[in-house]
């Protein structure tokens, strides 16, 4: 795939200015033994700073990878990351400095997984204290942990117990507030609220929010969940098969939407009256699943399942062209 | 005073932990049929000196005039063909075989722990390679053929059987907690800590060995017995400790000469080699019942 010079132009402008985060043709593959999974393919966005950028695909579209090579779990195969405009980070975690890893944390998904069962809260919570030395001794590391479990309204009686011992929306409530306890500018919020039930969502969400404008953080938020997202970010990308189908402003993604696929996501959400019905694109039926990432198929990875399918789509890969202003869009309808 | 109030909370919810788990562990009778055991026999091993009727029959004595008695009220157990009390043999033999068990697992455990976390770790390095297929190699050889080899080479004694033991059976230990290791290695909460910056030390020790704690106490109490074994074992072949010393698996060896007319001689010392590893064996299935380990 080839891009016009002046994009790479635009991109370079956009990275000096005021980003948290820019994220230049990131490409991560694994090798295994049925072949090359092409999890992430390519993919550029931006963050700017303070703002919500949420990351929305099927399960399976590489979205989560997207954010474990951005934290360092993983080395990307080819392609930069870069962190406040001037610091790469494309390593994975190993060769970070410690200053760029107490700044960029993560909430995983099931928060089940991400609490050490044998360890207690008061443990958990002092790991990041003791790493990034923000507490000097013990009674401070203590006092820091109750007030961190303060913030994210847990009762201070937790401090010794086990993850076993409490609730899913309360291990989540830990998670997070391990990933603040380093006071970090950047988190990742990998689906933190997809193993909750609703009420607890909700409560979470406006916890999320709040902190967002307390410790001015930034956000790449990760769901599957279109109506959550409406709410939350301020800008949002569609993935599929590893690469953005369309990154658009929250407000112009749900009123404008212009890729095929985005459509038939946003047709599909369920809705109760008619006028959220008129509020959304007409129904379009979705077909198909989310091929595997080992083989993807020629052309866009998208025209199998595409109602607006051409001749073209079949055989070359759409290029990114915006739209309107910081619409942009993967798509052989806008290109000409 | 702030500090001390803070480590009392911590220590009351230990307590509580500890309560728990002994609730647990009390509910099954056989378990605590092993604890009671194990405790009598390590009251009877400690005191020896004291609760043994005739305590000079442990090492070096000879009494001819008493030689070969059947189990009377003078003898409980017998004498053997020296004239040597049985029973004090047996409390002083048990003294030899706990000390082995305990010394075997002293050496093994941390070896083959810190090699399975470093195998298990860094799975898929040459590491993991290289760790895991010596470990292979042990493994492949049955331990007590393995033990026999090593003994073979050495002198006889009981510190040399105890490093053949040893030497046969660490690759367990790795084995154990490389399989849990390299399978926690993937978790969330490992990842966690190493995006956070903790270095490889806190990451082995502490949220990965937290977590093997529970396999790794219920293989000791069960290895415990099966150590004890073949100790015995090897002093039974004569390559384990060496006359006079008290020894119950040379005991046993000792007495096979004389069956099955002075049946005393090796029945008793064998009996309490079954009591030893019976009340282990059923001690360790009771932690791991209490601990919730699947497959010991």
């Amino acid at each position: 795939m080839r891009l016009p010079v002046f994009y790479f132009r635009i991109l370079e402008v956009i990275a000096l200015t005021n980003n948290i985060l820019f994220v230049d043709h990131l490409e991560k593959y694994f090798f295994t033994y049925q072949g090359i999974v092409k999890a992430v393919d390519g993919i550029s966005f931006f963050i700017k700073e303070g703002e919500t950028f949420g990351l929305v695909g099927e399960s399976g579209s590489g979205k989560s990878t997207v954010a474990y090579t951005v934290v360092g779990m993983y080395r990307p195969t080819k392609g930069k990351i870069i962190y406040k405009g001037d610091k790469d980070i494309s390593q994975d975690s190993r060769k970070r400095p410690l200053a760029i890893k107490k700044e960029i944390q993560i909430v995983y998904q099931d928060p089940g997984t991400s609490l050490n069962p044998s360890m207690t809260i008061k443990d958990i919570l002092e790991l990041p204290l003791k790493v990034h030395n923000i507490s000097k001794n013990h009674e401070d590391r203590i006092k820091k942990v109750k007030e961190l479990l303060e913030m994210v309204q847990l009762p201070v009686s937790y401090t010794y117990k086990y993850p076993s011992m409490i609730g899913g929306g309360e291990k989540q409530m830990v998670a997070i507030a391990r990933a603040l306890a380093t006071n970090p500018s950047f988190v990742l919020l990998d689906e933190p609220t997809s193993a909750l039930d609703v009420s607890v969502q909700a409560k979470l969400i406006n916890m999320l929010i709040q902190f967002q404008k307390k410790f001015k953080l930034s956000y790449l938020f990760i769901t599957h969940d279109l109506s959550l997202m409406r709410n939350v970010a301020s800008r949002v990308a569609i993935m599929y098969l590893g690469k953005l189908c369309e990154i658009a402003p929250s407000s112009e993604f749900f009123k404008n939407p212009l890729h095929p696929y985005t459509q038939m996501l946003l047709s599909s959400i369920p809705v109760i009256s008619d006028e959220e019905e008129a509020l959304k694109p007409k129904k379009i039926i979705s077909k198909g699943e989310i091929p595997s990432p080992v083989n993807i198929p020629p052309g866009c990875s998208f025209h199998f399942r595409c109602h607006k399918k051409m001749d073209i789509c079949s055989c070359e890969d759409p290029i990114i062209t915006e739209v309107n202003e910081g619409h942009t869009v993967r798509c052989h309808l806008y290109t000409k | 005073m702030q500090k001390k109030s803070l480590t009392q909370e911590e220590l009351s919810r230990r307590w509580e932990n500890i309560r728990r788990n002994w609730y647990k562990f009390s509910r099954n009778p056989l378990s605590i049929t092993g604890l009671v055991m194990i405790c009598i026999i390590l009251f009877f091993t400690i005191f020896a000196p004291f609760v043994s009727p005739y305590p000079e029959s442990a090492g070096k004595f000879i009494n001819f005039y008493e030689a070969s008695q059947p189990p009377s009220l003078n003898h409980l157990c017998g004498t053997d063909a020296f004239g040597r009390d049985i029973l004090t043999r047996i409390f002083f033999g048990c003294r030899y075989s706990l000390i082995m068990g305990v010394t075997v697992l002293l050496l093994i455990v941390p070896v083959g722990v810190v090699l399975g976390l470093i195998a298990g770790y860094h799975r898929g390095s040459w590491l993991e390679i290289v760790i895991m297929r010596i470990t292979d190699i042990f493994i492949a050889v049955p331990p007590l053929i393995l033990a026999l080899a090593v003994c073979s080479v050495l002198t006889p004694s009981i510190f040399n059987a105890m490093l053949a033991i040893s030497i046969a059976w660490w690759p367990w230990y790795t084995r154990l907690v490389y399989g849990i290791a390299s399978s926690l290695k993937e978790e969330f909460f490992v990842k966690s800590a190493e995006v956070t910056g903790a270095n490889k030390m806190y990451i082995l020790f502490r949220e990965i060995l937290l977590n093997c704690i529970s396999p790794i106490l219920t293989k000791m109490s069960l290895d415990m017995g099966w150590i004890i074994l073949i100790g015995s074992s090897l002093s039974f072949v004569g390559l384990g400790a060496q006359p006079p010393t008290p020894d119950l698996g040379s005991m046993v060896a000792d007495g096979s000469k004389y069956l099955p007319d002075q049946w005393w001689i090796s029945v008793f010392p064998a009996f309490a080699i079954m009591l030893i590893v019976l009340s282990f064996n059923l001690f360790g299935d009771g932690i791991r019942d209490t601990l919730g380990v699947e497959r010991g």
